[in-house]
């Protein structure tokens, strides 16, 4: 008899148990080695606690009551958790904190698209680090990582979260206009962005054509170039930043594989400064991201700077799958 | 950490780009457009029954118009062109919209049938319009956003049909030359959207095949500026 499960969770069965147990221990020797120690917190929390992180995204699909008629949520990602966590049991710690976690977190599907509802990250937060060299050691962790993983051929995508916003500011544009543009750039929606952008009042042609290109730089360090080519007090500021990061990178020897990019925008209100993606190209999907929230801390009391990635496990496995010979068929 | 969690899919990021070639209404014009920035479409335009058609630098892989957005986003077609009123209907796909192509030009719209009063007497007396469509996500979003309660009935073929037989009081669909609503009777009461063809990318692609998309996209955009 057939018993149905919600849709976006599964089971899990032994064959890939074996292999997402191998690839998690992988995982969290690489964090441990560099002095992550492993935490876990609870997968439900108090829905305001979770709420002061992002009230925007934190926004969870599974709110509750309890027995006593107090709110709880179902988290949606680890890094909120954890710096709640930091604020109450950390506040008065030696700094750099460094943290690492595997652990599900939940968000709300569409139907019919394959999305997870229960999703597991491994993760890193490396509190108390400030930019360039917190950033720098967090590319880091993340490259050792994909090479535990065996997805040597994995990018890392590096841009920057206050630069659209900061540009936007020093075109005056504000309000709606604003919103109407950071909400085309994180649809990736370029059309859309020009048509915006050819809206406004009071913006020449050439602002114009200067966040339209931004949002297409990406490759090497030649990309900072061009941006500054641009021109503008927030590129200059923004590519300052990107240049500062990359050249910490390459003086550790570990910039091959990080790709600058211009037009990248994480959906989380609480990035500030750089941020990060992941892919692989034998995956038609992000493996995951992370970046500085150097305000995120302040939000639960404690001002530290602070940064970290996630990766989706599941997704990491998928592409571990296909990066071996023969794409998986049949091993 | 990201906010979207979409599906596993699977592609390889080997060997030339594959580009997803909407079959219907926008084939021709498509091809065209392929022809002019000098990829070679013969073999499409062919009597070939086959989908995939390898190519030096392009892989053109055909499909129905509303496939277009799963297999860009899934990375099983690194770039491809398709309709807005596609990617309108399927906003929650994650493509890379990069570029207006300027052609299969037509606009979403609500028709009712001519001088019937049924629309305006529906929203006045029930407070709410039955409207069939092919578009249920489209059509929802315009009377959301304009204040107004409609019941949306989601029909496959053809939407004329609809309000000819008192299935619905309206529709909304996709018009081009408007002899299709001429023909049955039918009007425009309401402009929504103007859609032309679109070329999206996936989003590993377009970062992870930089060069190659943004060579592809200047190509296209000068050809279509032309």
């Amino acid at each position: 008899m057939i018993h149905p499960i919600p849709p976006g969770t599964r089971d899990i069965l032994p064959d890939e148990m074996r292999e997402l147990r191998r690839l998690h221990l992988a995982m969290i020797d690489v964090f441990e080695e560099r002095g992550y120690g492993e935490v876990s917190t609870p997968a439900i929390e108090y829905d305001e606690v979770l709420a002061r992180g992002d009230g925007r995204t934190a926004d969870s699909a599974h709110r509750f009551f309890d027995e006593r008629g107090d709110l709880l949520a179902l988290r949606s990602d680890m890094t909120v958790p954890i710096a709640r966590l930091v604020a109450s049991r950390f506040a008065k710690a030696a700094m750099p904190l460094r943290l690492c976690y595997l652990a599900n977190a939940f968000r709300a599907v569409r139907p019919q698209r394959g999305q997870m509802r229960e999703f597991a990250q491994a993760g890193v937060e490396l509190i108390g680090a400030p930019a360039p060299q917190g950033t720098v050691e967090v590319v880091e962790v993340l490259e050792a990582t994909l090479d535990a993983a065996g997805l040597d051929r994995a990018v890392i995508g590096l841009g920057d979260a206050d630069l659209y916003r900061q540009l936007l500011a020093e075109l005056g544009v504000d309000g709606e206009a604003r919103e109407a543009i950071l909400g085309r750039l994180a649809a990736h929606d370029l059309v859309g962005l020009e048509v915006e952008l050819a809206a406004l009042e009071g913006v020449e042609d050439a602002q114009v054509a200067t966040c339209a290109a931004l949002s297409q730089l990406r490759g090497g360090r030649e990309v900072l170039e061009q941006a500054r080519a641009l021109g503008g007090e927030a590129v200059e500021r923004a590519t300052a930043r990107i240049g500062a990061t990359f050249a910490a990178l390459e003086e550790r020897g570990v910039a091959d594989r990080v790709q600058i990019d211009l037009g990248l925008l994480r959906d989380l209100g609480y990035y500030s400064g750089a941020i990060l993606e992941v892919y692989d190209p034998a995956l038609g999907h992000v493996l995951g991201g992370g970046g500085r929230y150097d305000r995120l801390l302040e939000r639960f009391g404690i001002d530290l700077p602070a940064a970290g990635f996630a990766l989706y496990l599941e997704r990491v496995h998928v592409a571990q799958m296909e990066e071996e010979p023969g794409g998986g068929e049949g091993s | 950490m990201s906010v979207e969690v979409a599906g596993l899919g699977r592609a390889k990021a080997e060997g030339p780009l594959k580009l997803a070639v909407p079959r219907g209404t926008l084939l021709e014009e498509t091809l065209d457009a392929l022809d002019s920035i000098g990829i070679d479409t013969a073999a499409v335009r062919g009597e070939s029954r086959s989908l995939i058609f390898p190519g030096k630098e392009v892989t053109l892989v055909t499909m129905r118009p509303t496939d277009v957005p799963t297999y860009v986003e899934a990375g099983a077609a690194d770039v491809g062109i398709t309709g807005k009123d596609v990617l309108l209907e399927q906003g929650d796909r994650i493509v890379y919209e990069l570029l207006d192509l300027g052609y299969g030009r037509c606009r979403m719209v609500l028709a009712g049938r001519k001088g019937d009063k049924r629309l305006g007497e529906s929203q006045r007396r029930l407070g709410m319009m039955r409207i069939a469509t092919k578009y249920p996500r489209t059509a929802e979003r315009h009377f959301e956003t304009t204040g107004r309660q409609v019941e949306v009935i989601e029909v496959k073929g053809s939407i004329e049909l609809a309000p000819l037989t008192g299935l619905a009081d309206g529709i909304v669909d996709l018009v081009a030359t408007g002899r299709t609503l001429e023909e049955n009777d039918l009007e425009v009461r309401e402009e929504i959207v103007e859609c032309t063809a679109r070329f999206v990318a996936n989003r590993v692609a377009h970062k992870l095949r930089a060069a190659e998309v943004d060579e592809l996209t200047a190509k296209l955009r000068e050809a279509s500026a032309r």
